[in-house]
């Protein structure tokens, strides 16, 4: 008994949460729980008759004769047709259930989303090119606005799937695949590259933060400025070591001579909730950590070690948290 | 057992070093260039470690990302020359040894090639360093890059030699 409530109470924990099917929090994840469900039901109704049959069968075995082999006969083609008519069925309701999901809406928000070994880089486009944005790791979208993903990837395959929000779909190198969906509730939803793309898959994560409308532009118009001039010394120096060294070859910092597109935008890190793809939580220590042994932290990435001394790490670190 | 001896043999894989320790990285900085910034002494380091820079396919492999990441295709495309020299025709005009390479990245030449210094790691230089040198080799390796992902444009790495077609040598 108490095995059976705790394999229960264990169940319905997947019932709710950030990253489930079971909580669809826009029309898409709807449509997509119903057709779970409803497989669920249909499947497992027939998996009952036919264990009940089968029980039938074993318990009243039936003495081999001429009335009953013409029995049989009737019998088998009723259930093939029965068959038959459930695949049908099934096949019908995936369809209009997923037939929705690549097709682009009115006057959706387009945002590309290319993935990298192993971060995600988001790309929002406007029609005014000032007003095309890119950060890494974190989509924010307006609720109740369509929002048509792009996906692309530059190396291997990734998969995009943020389950509370819409079903998987993979990121493939040369192609150019396109998802719809909508968040109709404020919140934060997590999703995971579904599709193995090496060494760290397991740690390339990314975050959709769907808020209302105004805190959404408010967002926007607070990513597109330029990063904030540094305030102290300290961070000063900060902002000279890194735009001297390796790091500026690879990160873009907006404002800055930082101009490189191999890893993450940084102009505003300090903003994200998290770094390296969802495996730290963003704070000072996080990212000194970070910079300091990424090889540790984060095995095989594609951030070298760059070697420093303490006051270097302490400065980096001090103007990067400051990147609101 | 004989079979299994045999079969556990195939275990060993090769290691991967993802990084070097940084008093490590500053002793690999440490080549010695004769006057002229040709030719001169690997670090001691560099034979210490085995050479993992000539003869592990990882380091071999980021060397080969490193090329294309970093731009060295836009100066000398595939290995075969465009604004800078070709690197596959087994022809160097500052030598083709490990420690003139390294210099030839890390601090530039001067007739166009940019100085790498302050936009790769040593380590990163080193692995480029490894890849290069593999382009033009004269005898094929055990030890190889990846596979290019996009088509092949001369012989893979791993296979010698390199040069596609032999050339007169220069009548000077
Ligand atoms: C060869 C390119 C390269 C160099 C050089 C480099 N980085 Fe990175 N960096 C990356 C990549 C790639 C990632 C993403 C790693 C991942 O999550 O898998 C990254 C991630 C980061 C992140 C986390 C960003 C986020 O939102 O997840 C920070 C912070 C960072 N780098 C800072 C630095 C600093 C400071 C330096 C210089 C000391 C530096 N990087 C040098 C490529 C580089
Ligand atoms: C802006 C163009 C440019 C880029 C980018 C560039 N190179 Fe060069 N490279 C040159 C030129 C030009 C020379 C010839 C320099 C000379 O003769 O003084 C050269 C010379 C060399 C040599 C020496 C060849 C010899 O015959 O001795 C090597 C090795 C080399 N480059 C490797 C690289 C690598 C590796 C990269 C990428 C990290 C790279 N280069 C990026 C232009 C470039
Ligand atoms: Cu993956």
């Amino acid at each position: 008994m108490r095995a059976l409530a705790t394999s229960l109470a264990l169940l319905c924990a997947g019932c709710t949460g950030s990253q489930t099917v079971l909580a669809p929090m826009g029309p898409q994840a709807a449509q997509l729980n119903w057709l779970l469900w409803s497989f669920i039901l249909i499947c497992g109704i027939i998996w009952l008759l036919v264990m009940f049959v089968l029980v039938l069968a074993l318990r009243y075995a039936a003495v081999p004769s001429q009335r009953g082999e013409r029995r049989a006969a009737v019998i088998v083609g009723v259930s093939v047709a029965a068959s038959a008519l459930v695949i049908i069925v099934l096949t019908v309701m995936s369809y209009a259930a997923t037939r929705g999901l690549s097709v682009a809406a009115d006057d959706p928000l387009v945002i590309r989303l290319r993935g990298y070994q192993w971060w995600w880089e988001v790309t929002y486009t406007d029609r005014r090119p000032d007003r095309m944005l890119v950060t890494a790791n974190e989509i924010h979208v307006p609720v109740g606005h369509p929002i048509n993903i792009e996906l692309s990837a530059a190396d291997v395959i990734h998969s995009f799937w943020v389950p509370n929000l819409v079903g998987k779909q993979d990121l493939i190198p040369g192609r150019r695949n396109d998802l719809t969906f909508t968040a109709s509730r404020p919140g934060v939803y997590r999703g995971q590259c579904a599709e193995f793309c090496g060494l760290q898959h397991a740690h390339m994560a990314l975050l959709v933060i769907a808020e209302e409308p105004a805190a959404f532009e408010a967002w926007r118009d607070a990513q597109l400025q330029v990063a904030r001039p540094p305030e102290t010394i300290e961070q000063e120096a900060g902002r000279t070591f890194f735009v001297s060294q390796p790091c500026a070859a690879c990160h873009t910092v907006r404002g800055t001579n930082a101009a490189g597109t191999l890893g993450p935008d940084l102009t505003h890190v300090a903003s994200r909730r998290t770094i390296a793809a969802g495996l730290l939580e963003t704070t000072r220590g996080s990212l000194a950590a970070w910079i300091a042994d990424p090889q540790t932290i984060k095995p095989g990435n594609n951030m070298p070690m760059v070697t420093m001394t303490p006051e270097q790490l302490r400065a980096v670190s001090a103007w990067l948290v400051d990147l609101q | 057992m004989l079979l299994i001896a045999l079969a556990l043999l195939a275990c060993k894989r090769e290691a991967r070093e993802l990084r070097t320790d940084p008093p490590a990285t500053d002793a690999l900085n440490g080549v010695v260039p004769m006057a002229n910034r040709i030719n001169g002494g690997l670090p001691r380091i560099f034979i210490a470690q085995g050479s993992p820079y000539e003869n592990n396919a990882y380091q071999l492999g980021q060397g080969k990302r490193l090329y294309d990441w970093f731009n060295c295709k836009g100066c000398h495309a595939n290995g075969g020359g465009a604004s800078g020299p070709a690197l596959t025709d087994g022809r160097w005009r500052y030598g083709p040894d490990p420690v003139s390479i390294f210099l030839t990245i890390r601090d530039g030449r001067p007739h166009g090639m940019p100085a790498f210094a302050n936009r790769l790691t040593t380590e990163q230089i080193w692995q480029l360093t490894g890849y290069v040198r593999t382009m033009g080799a004269y005898s094929a390796q055990t030890a190889a890059p990846s596979r290019n992902d996009e088509m092949q444009s001369r012989p893979a790495e791993n296979r010698a030699p390199a040069a596609t077609e032999i050339r007169m040598p220069p009548s000077r």
